[in-house]
């Protein structure tokens, strides 16, 4: 592996509160020095001036379909999407088939990761057996065997009980607990946000509510047991007061944000297209705004995809019979560098919610450029101009509702290790 | 003759102009005296292909349109299922890929899913007329209700219509506000708050959980069914009390105008949402909108039809 120098980019480094000009020296795999006026012989040198260099973005939260629905998306296809979208690192999501409940399934995940994977993949076990919300998984050989953290994500765990269990022996191996938070009961059969978007397209819908008072009372089992819990997805206005109000507690509570859910609204159903179908729903103007308050104010720590591939079997189907889920790994920098552009968000803010955050989150390594740290780096360009194409992603699947979206800046270069797995090709010779 | 239309669908009642469903109105009354001549039939869509395409049990509805194109001439065939067509195996758009094989000119369409009707337009070449789709949109009934109104009271701007009953499931409920709040009428709707649907305000609508303070003045009341298969009995406690709190007596009709007319799209759960003595009394023109239902859908199918006008005078 040959050194690469970085020359003459704009290094964001929120970890290290370091915003300057600089050259990323980086060898064996490692960050070794970040300075100015760089010269290392026989290091493969590239130029990036008017390039932000950041450490390499990192998204908690994405589905690779990998085992079990390959039609939708693989690990292979999944991480070239990740590293086209600036990623260096994904956690996937344990709805699978087989789920992710044991060790075998990790250790499939793991090897073909190994094999096959253009960037690290964090595998996420599942909270309970088969996701079923009743027995727990085997969470210390899930831990064991590679996964950072539990989830039963695509459902919340009903069972109060249950949900108390889990957050106390997930904590005996210091394991965060990531859930999804809708109670199903409220939300049975509601294909998109219930509001008056929903009432005049005569679609059947949930209120948010069903994401808000299984958070308030995951809060609760929070504060009874001292369990580290993730709220995935976060997408309404209540659930923002109550995990702003949580961290005011001093609860060990964090959250993330997807894309779409800062991006887009329940009125984006109108045409009754399923590319805007997804669990949890666009949401009103009102929730977007608190979404995008809190992502400024620090409130939301990450923005997670959610990148859900599926394949036209699910999606060219009448609205309320599609599958649920958007991909996401390579239109999500892109967006985020719109909230910077609208204010929303500093560079080192963005670099803050889809690096630092997302490692801190889940204790990964990465979200930093500090030297002796991974050498996962990822370039940016901020102004390039560029229309979303569905048929030029990496991933298998097309299910995107930014589909035709101008927009401006992205990755140009993702490093993991020191390796350099996308460039644009007109970037690096 | 089809001046003020220029619609090539008729998806629903939010999208059209007042022109447009006056249009519809004026040709609906003339249709309406075919069905008393000893020959009730034109031929004006001779020749043209009508596809009834209904996805979910449906009587009146799909006799309806039958009726309606069998006496403008046009070859009608049906299509139907008792649910849903990719319960079979086969998605709705495939299904309308092999419709549109068979080149028809005009398609029905009655589904259990919202947007139903849109994606079919999106994918065949004939015209789409929805009869139904999920609980967004029925907008000939919307228009046969307006045609009846409008036959007994002259007008409809002005007037106070209420909607009563299971207002959340309805797409009957939702193209009547549409198309009345376009023709200027005030419209209420009521029923227990658990049928209602949320933000329904915002559609230009009163809304009030109870039906006796809806019904004070009302010019028109418009009764719906509990649409129990889409398991709005979980809604309320049962039918019985339904009946007792939310039904149509009488009594509570008494607090409408005194010429008041009573509606209801049917079919009627009587002793429910409606007392037989007020579904069969004076004031009920429920058979008359059925009768109109023929008219009006021949008004549509030959406007979308591009019917030539033969045999009308």
């Amino acid at each position: 592996m040959p050194d690469i120098l970085l020359r003459g980019g704009r290094v964001i480094d929120p970890m290290r509160e370091f915003d300057a000009q600089a050259d990323v020296l980086c060898k064996d795999g490692k960050i070794a020095r970040i300075e100015r006026g760089l010269a290392v012989p026989g290091a493969k040198v590239i130029e990036v001036k008017d390039r932000w260099v950041v450490p390499g973005l990192i998204d908690l939260h994405v589905h690779l379909r990998e085992p079990g629905q390959e039609y939708k998306e693989n690990i292979e296809t999944g991480t070239a999407a990740a590293a086209a979208g600036g990623f260096s690192a994904v956690c996937c999501m344990p709805n699978t088939s087989p789920p992710n409940d044991t060790r075998a399934v990790t250790d499939l995940i793991v090897q073909r990761a190994r094999d096959k994977g253009v960037v690290r993949v964090y595998p996420i076990g599942c909270i309970t057996q088969g996701q079923k919300g009743e027995t727990l998984a085997d969470m210390g050989e899930l831990q064991e065997a590679g996964c950072v953290a539990v989830s039963d994500d695509g459902h919340g765990v009903m069972n109060s009980e249950v949900m108390r269990r889990a957050l106390e022996y997930a904590r005996s191996f210091r394991m965060p607990l990531v859930q999804h938070c809708e109670d199903s009961a409220l939300s049975a059969g509601g294909a998109m946000h219930e509001g008056m978007a929903s009432t005049r397209f005569g679609i059947r819908a949930q209120p948010a509510a069903a994401e808000s008072a299984m958070l308030a009372r995951d809060l609760e089992l929070v504060a009874l047991t001292g369990g580290r819990y993730h709220m995935a997805h976060i997408s309404c206005a209540e659930s923002v007061r109550l995990i702003r109000e949580a961290k005011r507690r001093g609860l060990p509570v964090t959250c993330e944000v997807t894309p779409h859910n800062l991006m887009l609204t329940d009125e984006a159903c109108a045409g009754y297209d399923t590319s805007f179908r997804m669990n949890p729903p666009l949401r009103s103007a009102s929730d977007q705004a608190a979404l995008r308050a809190a992502l400024a104010d620090g409130t939301i720590d990450a923005i997670a995809t959610d990148h859900a591939p599926h394949s036209p079997v699910e999606k060219e189907v009448e609205f309320e019979q599609a599958a649920n889920g958007v991909i996401g790994l390579e239109t999500a920098l892109g967006l985020a560098l719109e909230l910077v552009e609208a204010g929303v968000l500093t560079p080192a803010g963005l670099v803050m919610r889809m690096s630092a955050g997302p490692a801190r989150v889940l204790g990964l390594p990465g979200g930093s450029l500090a030297p002796g740290g991974p050498a996962d780096v990822t370039v940016i360009n901020p102004h390039a101009a560029w229309t979303c194409d569905p048929t030029r992603f990496h991933s298998k699947a097309r299910n995107t509702p930014f589909a035709g979206r101008n927009m401006r800046g992205r990755a140009v270069l993702t490093v993991v290790g020191g390796t350099i797995v996308f460039s644009e090709e007109s970037f690096v010779a | 003759m089809t001046k003020g239309f220029t619609q090539r669908h008729l998806l629903g009642m939010e999208t059209l102009t007042r022109e447009e469903i006056t249009t519809i109105l004026d040709l609906g009354e003339r249709f309406l005296e075919i069905a008393d001549r000893p020959i009730k039939k034109v031929p004006t869509l001779r020749g043209k292909t009508v596809i009834n395409l209904f996805l979910e049990p449906s009587t009146r509805t799909r006799t309806s349109f039958e009726i309606a194109a069998k006496r403008l001439s046009a070859d009608g065939v049906n299509f139907t299922a008792s649910s849903s067509s990719t319960v079979k195996g086969e998605t709705l758009i495939d299904t309308a890929m092999n419709l549109d094989a068979m080149n028809p000119d005009i398609v029905v369409i009655r589904h259990a899913q919202a947007g139903s009707a849109l994606l079919l337009s999106q994918r065949i070449r004939a015209a789409i007329v929805n009869a139904g789709d999920g609980a967004h949109e029925h907008p000939t009934q919307a228009l046969l209700d307006a045609s009846t109104i409008r036959a007994h009271k002259k007008k409809i701007e002005g007037l106070t219509v209420v909607i009563c009953g299971d207002i959340d499931h309805s797409r009957v409920a939702r193209s009547n506000i549409f198309a009345l709040r376009t023709l200027g009428a005030r419209v209420r709707v009521a029923g227990p708050r658990s049928l209602l649907p949320v933000g329904v305000e915002d559609l230009g609508c009163e809304a009030f959980d109870r039906i006796e303070p809806a019904l004070e003045g009302a010019d028109v009341v418009m009764m719906l069914r509990i649409q129990l298969e889409r398991k709005a009995g979980n809604r309320f406690p049962n039918t019985r009390e339904y009946a007792r709190y939310f039904g149509l007596n009488p009594r509570r009709l008494a607090l409408a105008k005194p010429d008041a007319i009573v509606m209801h799209p049917g079919p009627m759960n009587r002793g429910v949402e409606i007392d037989p003595g007020v579904a069969d009394g004076p004031r009920s023109v429920i058979l008359e909108q059925v009768s109109r239902g023929v008219a009006i859908r021949m008004a549509v199918l030959y406007l979308l039809g591009g019917g030539s006008g033969e045999g009308m005078e």
